[in-house]
């Protein structure tokens, strides 16, 4: 099976976040880091990888530092990977990056691609089913166990209230994988000794550019919400207390 | 962290730092890891997060098929292997490397001493000084741990004096066997392991080394002692009755044990100092959560300044030990870096090119341990009453940081191993020291002159620095004028002048760094760093100052004693620095990102 993953370099959980001048997005001296779901992703490919034999080729899209993601991927046990190198990446929305990606891998012939089920830090989760449909291919989301059956793939997804679903696909196929669906192996120092040497391809902002439209979806402006913190004594005796404390709850705050 | 940085290539002599300005460009620094050292970073410190930290009690209860078991799993990923060679089962990578692994394992203290015990002492002499059958039969199984490595040298009554070792090693008749009689004291990991290096006399004279399995007849552990830190490694005495040896079990030559001892230090002093780093790393961001949640007088502790002092005071240590410690092992990397891999005189190579920077190595250890003490005392009093109680991390920490002044040569021996060798070297002529001490004095007796305004950055540090250096050449051509050959027996000034030579490389380094730091990423992003040095500078040249008086007034006096006074003052005049104001940016800084950052 021909796997390609892929994945987004993020800011670091913990970091402290702080807003760039035009407060459209973080400031960029943060920490950076796997996308979360993206990283149990490559797990799983890896693990197909074990089970069926075949490649898995990690795939991002990011300025030079998001090269580190792809290194990480390398050491981990991809094969190869593939940078859609630029700054300008950072600005395309999901729909382009997907585009992006699409034109990247035209000519190889993957079976599977795995995604996150969404990012960390924009949290759209959209870049794996639009990509779906721009290759034309079936696709699953919210996916927790995958393995190959027949030719295809039988997956398990995620629904809700504790319910799952039990799907078979043919390939190829794109799915999106949910975070925490396993343990995540650690990189060996073999591995990332041998990721030095591990093919790693470049692709530029002009070479896919032909493929890019204008951003669907820009971002206006962002703010961290303010904390308030108003307090309301109900006065009155008990029973009228609680009538309207329940009142409170049902109508203003919608809770019970 | 800059990943395109290409590491420094000049190989520098050791010791060399006291004698010339260093130039930032050739010293290593923890902003030059590359991908391999940022993944092994990470590889390292997700391993200590999620399989020792959630496990350190078991591990402290001496759960030892545990402690054996996380040896294995980090065997697994290659974390007990960098120094050995790939021939023989192992990762084998930089001294850079080797540090970051030994930095980033240290979350828990008793883990940490097993595992270093394991990889350095336990396994480092066989890599160094083995046959190839030896390397053959043992480096595979200590590289995967499957087996566990100790290192006994000393005995109940010599440790800092090993040389003077009372274990017997004598010949069997038929030639096959060494028969070793005697005891080891305090021997880490020896409650489990299964390989010794043990150090004994043949015929009661030749210091050699031997490959004791703990299955050799005549072999056997005592009782484990209980101890005041790290209760979760194991230390027990080994006792030697008729133990067999087979003569192919003799590691390196007959009489040669000394160099083994010897050499296997200085890899165990800069990983001591490595883990003293991680260690108080991880003592930071315990402190900075408390601070933050602990309320008194209706705020946060974190609010207050002297807790915010505290607090500052680590993250400095942090700062230059991170400094001297990578780099020290960016300088082993730089000379090692053209040795051939896989010659038959790699190890030797790579060992030879370690002992040059023995000095710095001792220097590296002595700081760092007291550095660490330093922080888990400031932790225990950020935690208050809370401190002071097993239940939270600062007790622990407390105890366990306490025996890295005392094991790989306690830290009086390392301050005479500092003082002798660059007296040594200087008699030797092999660091120019002494006409360095010529041309200082002669510039003092040409009185004080008007030198242009240094215009480059951090100038009033690299002034401070400059001096320091001069103090410290002046002092130690005083004393060796005055006590000569001597000089020995007067362990107090040996000692004031390696507490000079350890701040002058602990500020060399630490400058280097900043303006390394400022060179690449501009002065506003560096402003944390530059607080940093500034407190860094300001404390070192105190304890300088403090440290010369104090030689100057035993080895002169009169007029003589009046003419170092002066030129001493001369040397440390100063305009005093807002400390405060730069703690305070330090403190802020570390409470902003929840942990260490500059
Ligand atoms: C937890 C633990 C683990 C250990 N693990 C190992 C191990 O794995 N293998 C091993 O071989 N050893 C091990 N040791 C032993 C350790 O290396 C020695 O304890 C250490 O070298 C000091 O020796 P000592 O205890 O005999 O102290 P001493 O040598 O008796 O020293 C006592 C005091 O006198 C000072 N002193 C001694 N000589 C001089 C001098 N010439 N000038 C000035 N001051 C001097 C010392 O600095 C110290 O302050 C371990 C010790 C501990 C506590
Ligand atoms: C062994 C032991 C025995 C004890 N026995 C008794 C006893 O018999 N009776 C009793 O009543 N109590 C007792 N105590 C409690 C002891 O008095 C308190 O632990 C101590 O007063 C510190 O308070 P705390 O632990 O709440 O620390 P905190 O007040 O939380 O202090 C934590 C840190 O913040 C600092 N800090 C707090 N406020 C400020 C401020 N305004 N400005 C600057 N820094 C600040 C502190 O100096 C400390 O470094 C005992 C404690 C211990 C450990």
């Amino acid at each position: 099976m021909k796997i390609l993953v892929c994945m987004k370099q993020v800011p670091q959980k913990d970091a402290p976040l702080k807003l760039n001048e035009s407060a459209t997005w973080v400031r960029e001296d943060v920490g950076y880091e796997i996308n979360e779901p993206d990283a149990y992703a490559l797990e799983a490919a890896l693990q197909l990888k074990e089970k069926n034999g075949g490649e898995v080729v990690a795939i991002s899209a990011g300025p030079a530092r998001a090269q580190t993601v792809l290194r990480e991927a390398l050491a981990k046990g991809a094969d190869r990977a593939i940078h859609l190198e630029d700054d300008k990446f950072v600005t395309l929305d999901a729909f382009n990056i997907a585009r992006a990606m699409a034109a990247a891998i035209k000519d190889e012939a993957f079976d599977l691609v795995l995604t996150g089920l969404q990012s960390d830090d924009y949290g759209y989760a959209q870049t794996g089913v639009l990509l779906a449909e721009l290759l034309g291919w079936a696709h699953a989301t919210i996916i927790m166990q995958v393995e190959a059956k027949d030719g295809g793939i039988r997956v398990k997804r995620e629904l809700e209230s504790g319910y799952f679903q039990h799907v078979e696909m043919p390939l190829p196929a794109v799915l999106t994988i949910q975070s925490g669906i396993g343990k995540l192996r650690y990189a060996t120092l073999i591995g990332i000794k041998q990721a030095k040497n591990k093919p790693l391809r470049k692709v530029s902002y002009d070479e896919v550019a032909a493929s890019l439209r204008p951003n669907q979806l820009t971002i206006e402006k962002l703010y961290v919400p303010k904390k308030t913190k108003q307090t309301e004594v109900i006065q009155g005796t008990p029973s009228e207390v609680a009538k309207k404390l329940v009142a409170k709850l049902r109508d203003e705050l919608r809770v019970i | 962290m800059a990943t395109t940085a290409t590491a420094p290539q000049k190989k520098i002599v050791g010791g060399n730092f006291l004698i010339e300005e260093t130039n930032p460009r050739d010293v290593f620094t923890p902003e030059d890891f590359n991908e391999q050292h940022q993944l092994i970073e990470q590889t390292a410190e997700e391993f200590s997060q999620q399989e020792i930290l959630p496990n350190a009690d078991r591990i402290e209860h001496k759960d030892f098929a545990f402690s054996r078991e996380l040896l294995k799993k980090a065997a697994d990923l290659g974390l007990t292997s960098v120094d050995i060679p790939e021939e023989y089962g192992g990762a084998e990578m930089d001294k850079v490397s080797s540090a970051i692994i030994a930095d980033h394992i240290a979350k828990q203290g008793s883990f940490a001493v097993t595992f270093s015990a394991h990889v350095g002492i336990g396994t480092l002499p066989i890599v160094w000084f083995g046959t190839d059958a030896q390397k053959k039969k043992y480096l595979p199984l200590l590289a995967s741990g499957e087996w566990v490595g100790a290192y006994a040298l000393s005995e109940s009554s010599s440790g800092s004096d090993a040389m003077n070792a009372r274990a017997k090693a004598v010949l069997s008749p038929d030639g096959k066997h060494y028969v070793l009689n005697g005891e080891k004291m305090w021997i880490t990991n020896a409650g489990f392991a299964d390989l010794f290096v043990i150090f004994a006399k043949v015929d009661g004279e030749k210091f050699t080394a031997f490959l004791v399995e703990r299955t050799f007849p005549g072999f056997s552990v005592g009782a484990e002692e209980h101890k005041l830190g790290i209760r979760g490694s194991s230390t027990c005495p080994l006792i030697l009755n008729d133990c067999q040896v087979p003569v192919e079990n003799v590691l390196g030559e007959i009489g040669k044990g000394a160099t083994i001892a010897f050499n296997i230090l200085n890899v165990g002093r800069f990983k001591l100092g490595a883990a003293a780093v991680g260690g108080a790393r991880t003592c930071l961001a315990n402190s900075i959560k408390w601070a933050k949640e602990r309320k008194a007088f209706g705020k946060p502790i974190a609010d207050f300044g002297m807790v915010r002092e505290m607090l500052a005071d680590i993250a400095i240590g942090i700062y230059a030990g991170e400094s001297l410690v990578y780099r020290t092992v960016g300088m082993m990397d730089a000379a090692t870096a053209d040795i051939e891999k896989g010659s038959p005189d790699e190890s030797k190579l790579i060992r030879k090119a370690i002992e040059e920077y023995a000095v710095e190595c001792s220097i590296i250890k002595v700081w760092a341990s007291e550095m660490f003490d330093k922080v888990v005392d400031n932790q225990v009093q950020i935690y208050g009453g809370y401190g002071f109680v097993e239940e939270y991390p600062a007790e622990r920490a407390y105890r366990d940081s306490r025996v890295n002044r005392i094991f790989e040569g306690t830290n009086e021996i390392n301050r005479l191993i500092i003082t002798g060798w660059l007296l040594k070297r200087a008699m030797s002529g092999q660091l120019p020291l002494l006409p360095a001490i010529k041309k200082l004095m002669d510039e003092v007796m040409a009185g004080p002159s008007f030198a242009e305004e240094d215009e480059r950055k951090l100038a009033t540090q690299r002034k401070a620095l400059e001096n320091a250096k001069k103090i410290g050449l002046m002092v130690s051509g005083a004393a060796s004028q005055k006590y000569m050959q001597q000089i020995a027996d007067h362990q107090e000034v040996m000692g004031a002048i390696a507490d000079i030579v350890i701040e002058v490389y602990a500020m060399d380094s630490v400058l280097a760094r900043t303006l390394k730091l400022i060179e690449s990423q501009g002065e506003a992003a560096s402003a944390t760093a530059v607080a940093i040095t500034d407190v860094y500078f300001s404390e070192a040249t105190s304890r300088v100052e403090a440290a010369a008086k104090k030689i100057l007034a035993d080895v002169a006096e009169g007029d003589m004693l009046r003419t170092q006074m002066t030129i001493l003052r001369r040397l440390t005049k100063a305009e005093p620095v807002n400390v405060i104001a730069a703690r305070e940016k330090v403190a802020a800084r570390v409470l902003d990102a929840g942990k260490y950052a500059f």
